[in-house]
């Protein structure tokens, strides 16, 4: 399937929302918040879907007031890869778990929880998975300082 | 009979058997020079090297350079790799467990200054002299396994020049320059080393 399908595939599901192509990657399906994890588990049980593999999820930082995450999937049966954007509000990012239907997603949620300090209801172990346990703030964010941190001079 | 004339000794044979004369200090500190057991740990990519180094083609044995898997039964620490600011307690404690005479060499660029992590990094350690003294700081990155020997026979030359009984002249930890407010390396034997300054293997004898 092609994301441009997907989008179809999963407004005709949810009739109730909007299913848009990502204006900065065309690869990409914007899906609401309130989605999650229905959406996810959806794709993963539908027979027309069947996304059984989870690739990663990740974060892109958007400075002043913007969060995106990024999931990826792949389906081992129709051999086709789709990746969802989660757009947060950056102050006080959050969204649902989604690690009780991929495993895997257990650590990329802990890293993202480390390094952007995205906060996962329902996720059962959520601790920091690069920094030190005391450590302070979220390294990723672009506006992160660190004494240690030394800029490199232009 | 070779090995014999090269000892600054005096052999008086006598009926019996032949009576050695030498310093205390040329044998203990042959001793200990000719056995250094280093501790088997490594950080980052400089670890490939030392075990290229402990592997048979450069051959680490002949210096009689042994790996030991416990801090316990090890006389020389080598920093090998990129020290991040989690790990670095470990290390601190690592050292702490090692019996005395201990030494210390700090292989590559990250363990003298962050090397290419000096920039634009939050987690690494700028310089393993922080938490550790650092007796011989061997350049490169990573830096070749004959850099790495070169180095060792440094520390060696350095133990030969023990004198047994008085306290060693310990490398001191790294403090900053408030006229720069730059880290500078503090040691009794070489002076300063800017973090920036590049030393070369063949340097090492000197500076140390």
């Amino acid at each position: 399937m092609t994301p441009q399908e997907f989008a179809k595939h999963l407004g005709a599901n949810y009739p109730d929302h909007q299913f848009e192509i990502d204006p900065l990657n065309e690869n990409c399906v914007l899906i609401p918040l309130q989605l999650v994890p229905q959406c996810f588990e959806l794709l993963r049980d539908d027979d027309a879907t069947q996304m059984d593999y989870f690739d990663f999820s990740t974060c892109v930082d958007h400075p002043p007031d913007r969060l995106d995450l990024v999931y990826s999937m792949y389906s081992t049966v129709y051999k086709h890869r789709i990746q969802l954007k989660v757009v947060l509000d950056r102050q006080n990012p959050c969204v649902p778990t989604v690690s009780h239907l991929w495993v895997n997603a257990n650590w990329n949620e802990r890293e993202m929880y480390d390094l952007f300090g995205v906060f996962f209801p329902g996720h059962k172990d959520l601790r920091r998975l690069m920094m030190p346990d005391d450590w302070e703030g979220h390294p990723l964010r672009k506006d992160y300082a660190h004494p240690n941190l030394v800029v490199r001079p232009d | 009979m070779d090995l014999i004339k090269k000892i600054p000794a005096y052999v008086e044979r006598i009926p019996n058997g032949g009576i050695l004369m030498t310093g205390l200090d040329w044998v203990l500190n042959n001793a200990k020079a000719s056995s250094m057991w280093y501790m088997l740990f490594g950080l980052a990519c400089c670890a490939i090297e030392l075990m290229a180094t402990g592997a048979s083609r450069y051959d680490f044995d002949r210096l009689g350079m042994i790996f030991r898997a416990t801090p316990r039964q090890t006389d020389l620490m080598i920093v090998a790799g990129t020290l991040t600011l989690k790990m670095a307690p470990r290390v601190k404690l690592l050292y702490e467990q090692m019996p005395d005479p201990k030494y210390v060499i700090a292989m590559g660029g990250c363990t003298m200054h962050g090397g290419p992590f000096y920039h634009d990094s939050y987690s690494v350690l700028k310089g393993v002299d922080k938490i550790i003294p650092v007796d011989i700081h061997v350049a490169g990155c990573p830096p070749r396994p004959e850099a790495l020997m070169n180095g060792c026979i440094a520390l060696q030359d350095l133990i030969r020049g023990e004198k047994v009984g008085r306290k060693r002249d310990r490398p001191g930890l790294r403090h900053i320059d408030p006229a720069t407010n730059l880290p500078l390396l503090v040691r009794p034997d070489t002076g300063l080393i800017r973090p920036n300054q590049i030393i070369m293997p063949d340097q090492l004898r000197v500076l140390s």
